[in-house]
C-alpha cells in the first residue's frame, strides 16, 4: 500500500544529464514497467529511488514523505539488481535471510519467513546451495526471494530476467506476474523488452534519453502513441512511418505515401481532425503492419503494390510492400503471399492510422 | 576433466613434471641441509663430504634453549646420574647448564628472541593488513580527490631500499626512546608493509563488484555493516595473501632489527648469526635455531594455502 511520487527529478553525471525533469506518480500496488533503450536512464532512476544515487533536483516521495535525503537502509525498498548480486559466500538460505537479519527479527521467525518465501518461489530444495551452484533461473528466483522476504514498501526490479534464455524468460515473466498478484506490492520493473513490458505492466513508462515520453496502460501506449518515438519503439514488428501527403480531389480524400502512386482512401473527417496540418507538408503517417490490409485481387480502395520481401515468422508473415518508392510492411497470415516479386493490392485501415507532426514528432491525436 | 591427450602432449606433460621436480629439489636442498644439520651430532655437522646417514639427535635443540658454559672438570658419575636427560646431553657435549643462585636453570637468549619475533611480526601484520584494507576500500569505493597522486605517494615509500633510511630512523628512534622496544619495531614494520598492503588490497577489492554492497545497503544495512558482512568475507583471499606477504617480510627482516634492537626487543634474525661469532661455532645449534625459525612462516602459509591458491569466487554475479 505504498504510493511513490517522483517530482521534477533531475540527475547529472558530470556534464551529462541522465534524467530530465521526471514526473511520475505510482499508485499503491501498481506494477509499473519502465521501458526504454539501453542508456536512457532506467537504472539510474531506480537507483535514485532506492537511494543508491543522489539526485540533483526534485523530490522523491514515498507515501507522501520526501525521502531523497534518507539513506537506502531507511527507505524500506527492495531491489533486484540487473546483475543478481547474490552474496557468493552465503548459502541460498542465508542470502534470503540476510535482509531479515538487519531487523531485530527472532531466529525462528526468520527461518519461517525464509521457508515460506522459498516455498512460494519453489526453491526449497536449493536452500543449502551456494549461489555459484545455481542456474540463471534459480539465481533470479533467489534474488526475487531476497527482495520479497521482508515485505518491503516497494519492489524495484532492474531487468531481472534480461539475461535468461527466451523460454525461461517466458516462464519467469508469468511467475513474476503471479507473485505480484499474490503479494501486491508497488513495483517498478525495468526492461528494454517490450513483450515483457506489455505482458506485465499495469502502466508502462517509456523513457528516451532521460526524458519521459509517455505513461499509460499497455493498450494505450500501443494504440495511442503520443509521439513518433513511442510509436516506433513500442510494437514488434515496428510501426510503418512515412511522410504523407493528403489529397483532397473534391469527393474523396486519400493519403499518399509516394507521389507517383495513388493514395490510400480515407474518410472525409480526416481533414477536420488534421486541423490544417494536411497542407503544411510536415505530416507523417504511422500504420502498424496489422493495419495494412493485403488482397491478392484488385478490390475497391486497394492500391496495387509489389511484394519486395517475405519474412515468415511461423504463425504469420511480414511482407514488405513497395508502394512507389516507399515501403510498407504488412502482416499477413502465413503463406498468404506465395513469393516475393508478386503484385498484390493493399489498403490502409483508417481506424488504425496515426498522424504525426514531423517537426515536433508529436501525435496529432487523430482517431477515425 | 579427463581431456583427450595426444602422445606428444603426454610426453610434454611428463617433461613438465620432471622439470618441476628438479626445480623443487634445487629450492628444497638448502632447507634439507638446515633440517638435517639441526639433528646431527656436532662432530658430523662439518664433515667433508657431508654425512647423509646418521642417527638423529635432539641435543642441538636442547642446547639451543639452554644457557651453557664450558665444563672446567668432568661431572662426577653421581652428578651425571642425578642429572635429567637433557642435562646429560649438555654434559656429553663438554658443557654444563648454567644455573642461578637458587639452582634454577637459565634459558638461552633464543626463546625470548623467538617470542619477540612472533610478537612483532604478528602485531605488525595485523596492523598493516587491517589499515591497508580500510584504506584500499576507501580508495576503491569513494571518489577521493587526487586519488592517483595519493596512491602513487603511498607506493613511493617503497621506492628506496629501506636501508637508505636506517641511520635517520635510528637517530629519530633514539630521540623518541623507541630503540630496542617492541613498539618501535612494530611501527617500523607496519610502515614498511602498509604501502604494499594498500596496493594489494586495492586490487582485490576492486575485483569485488560494488553491487554486493549496494544490495546489502538496500537490504537495510549501513555501509559499515556491509563492509564487515560482505566485503571482508569476499576479500578473504586477498587478505590471506596480503597477510602472508606482510608476515614474511616482518618475520625475516634483518637490517633494522640489527640496528634498532639490542636485547629486550631483539628478534631472531639478528640473534641467530650473533651466536656464530663467539668461539668455535656449534653449527648444529645454529641450524636448530634456523629450523625452528622457519616453522612459523611455513605453518602460516600452509594454513592459508587454500586461500592463496583459490581464485576469487565468482559465479554469483551475472556477467
Ligand atoms: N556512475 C556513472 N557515471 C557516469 N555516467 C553514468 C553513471 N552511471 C550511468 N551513467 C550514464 O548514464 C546513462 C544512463 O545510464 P543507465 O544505467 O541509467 O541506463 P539504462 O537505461 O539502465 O541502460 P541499460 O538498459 O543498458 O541498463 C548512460 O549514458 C550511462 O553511461
Ligand atoms: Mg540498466
Amino acid at each position: 500500500m505504498t504510493e511513490i511520487v517522483l517530482r521534477g527529478i533531475q540527475k547529472w553525471f558530470g556534464p551529462v544529464q541522465v534524467i530530465k525533469d521526471l514526473n511520475l506518480t505510482i499508485a499503491p500496488n501498481e506494477f509499473i514497467v519502465m521501458l526504454g533503450q539501453s542508456g536512457c536512464g532506467k537504472t539510474t532512476t531506480l537507483r535514485a529511488i532506492a537511494g543508491l544515487e543522489t539526485i540533483d533536483e526534485g523530490d522523491i516521495l514515498i507515501d507522501g514523505k520526501p525521502v531523497q535525503h534518507l539513506k537506502c537502509s531507511d527507505r524500506d525498498i527492495a531491489m533486484v539488481f540487473q546483475s543478481f548480486s547474490l552474496y557468493p559466500h552465503m548459502t541460498v538460505f542465508e542470502n534470503i535471510a540476510f535482509p531479515l537479519r538487519a531487523t531485530r527479527m527472532g531466529k525462528a521467525d526468520v527461518d519461517k519467513a525464509v521457508r515460506e518465501i522459498a516455498r512460494v518461489l519453489r526453491i526449497t530444495d536449493l536452500l543449502d546451495r551456494r549461489p555459484s551452484a545455481l542456474s540463471g533461473g534459480d539465481m533470479q528466483r533467489v534474488a526475487i526471494g531476497r527482495a520479497l522476504v521482508r515485505q518491503p514498501k516497494a519492489m524495484l526490479m532492474d531487468e531481472p530476467i534480461g539475461a535468461l534464455d527466451a523460454k525461461l524468460r517466458e516462464e519467469m515473466r508469468a511467475e513474476i506476474k503471479r507473485l505480484h498478484l499474490k503479494q501486491g506490492s508497488t513495483t517498478i520493473y525495468v526492461t528494454h523488452d517490450q513483450v515483457e513490458a506489455m505482458s506485465l505492466a499495469d502502466r508502462i513508462v517509456i523513457m528516451h534519453e532521460g526524458v519521459l515520453q509517455q505513461v499509460g496502460s499497455p493498450e494505450e501506449v500501443y494504440s495511442r502513441p503520443q509521439n513518433l518515438f513511442v510509436a516506433q519503439f513500442v510494437g514488434s514488428p515496428v510501426m510503418n512511418v512515412s511522410p504523407a501527403a493528403v489529397r483532397d480531389d473534391g469527393g474523396a480524400v486519400s493519403v499518399a505515401v509516394d507521389a507517383t502512386v495513388p493514395g490510400f482512401p480515407f474518410p472525409r473527417e480526416l481533414l477536420g481532425h488534421l486541423n490544417g496540418h494536411a497542407s503544411g507538408g510536415a505530416l507523417a503517417m504511422g500504420i502498424r503492419p496489422e493495419g495494412v490490409l493485403v488482397s491478392r485481387e484488385a478490390r475497391d480502395g486497394y492500391v496495387p503494390v509489389e511484394v519486395h520481401l517475405i519474412e515468415p515468422l511461423g504463425s504469420y508473415d511480414i511482407v514488405d510492400l513497395k508502394v512507389g518508392e516507399a515501403m510498407l510492411r504488412a502482416r499477413t497470415s502465413a503463406g498468404f503471399v506465395p513469393a516475393a516479386g508478386e503484385r498484390v493490392h493493399a489498403r490502409i485501415d483508417p481506424a488504425q492510422a496515426h498522424f504525426f507532426d514531423t517537426a515536433s514528432g508529436q501525435s496529432l491525436g487523430v482517431r477515425l | 576433466m579427463a581431456a583427450v591427450q595426444t602422445t606428444g602432449e603426454r610426453t610434454l606433460n611428463k617433461l613438465a613434471i620432471v622439470s618441476v621436480l628438479i626445480v623443487t629439489m634445487i629450492f628444497l636442498a638448502p632447507i634439507y641441509w638446515i633440517v638435517s644439520t639441526s639433528f646431527k651430532p656436532r662432530n658430523l655437522a662439518t664433515t667433508v663430504p657431508p654425512t647423509i646417514v646418521f642417527t638423529p639427535e635432539v641435543s642441538p635443540f636442547v642446547k639451543l634453549m639452554l644457557k651453557r658454559s664450558q665444563l672446567r672438570e668432568q661431572p662426577t658419575p653421581e652428578e651425571y646420574a642425578a642429572a635429567p636427560w637433557w642435562e646429560r646431553l649438555v654434559f656429553d657435549g663438554g658443557e654444563k647448564v648454567v644455573r642461578d643462585g637458587k639452582g634454577e636453570v637459565q634459558l638461552s637468549g633464543y626463546p625470548s628472541r623467538f617470542l619477540n619475533s612472533l610478537i612483532v611480526a604478528i602485531i605488525s601484520t595485523v596492523l598493516a593488513v587491517s589499515m591497508g584494507t580500510f584504506t584500499a576500500y576507501g580508495f576503491s569505493r569513494f571518489k577521493v580527490k587526487g586519488e592517483d597522486d595519493w596512491l602513487f605517494f603511498i607506493l613511493s615509500t617503497r621506492m628506496l631500499p629501506p636501508v637508505v633510511v636506517a641511520i635517520p630512523m635510528f637517530l629519530m628512534y633514539r630521540t623518541f626512546g623507541l630503540n630496542d622496544t617492541h613498539i618501535g619495531l612494530i611501527i617500523l614494520y607496519t610502515a614498511f608493509n602498509l604501502s604494499f598492503s594498500v596496493w594489494l588490497m586495492k586490487g582485490f577489492i576492486d575485483e569485488i563488484p560494488k553491487e554486493y554492497e549496494e544490495a546489502a545497503l538496500v537490504d537495510g544495512y549501513t555501509r559499515m555493516e556491509a563492509f564487515f558482512k560482505i566485503v571482508l568475507p569476499e576479500a578473504a583471499t586477498g587478505i590471506a595473501a596480503t597477510a602472508v606477504f606482510c608476515f614474511i617480510t616482518a618475520w625475516n627482516e634483518y637490517v633494522f632489527a640489527l640496528i634498532m634492537t639490542r636485547r629486550d626487543a631483539q628478534t631472531a634474525p639478528p640473534f641467530i648469526p650473533s651466536q656464530v661469532g663467539s668461539g668455535l661455532p656449534d653449527w648444529t645449534v645454529i641450524a636448530a635455531g634456523t629450523f625452528l625459525f622457519l616453522l612459523p612462516v611455513a605453518i602460516f602459509t600452509f594454513l592459508l594455502r587454500r586461500h592463496l591458491l583459490r581464485g576469487m569466487s565468482f559465479g554469483a554475479i551475472r556477467k
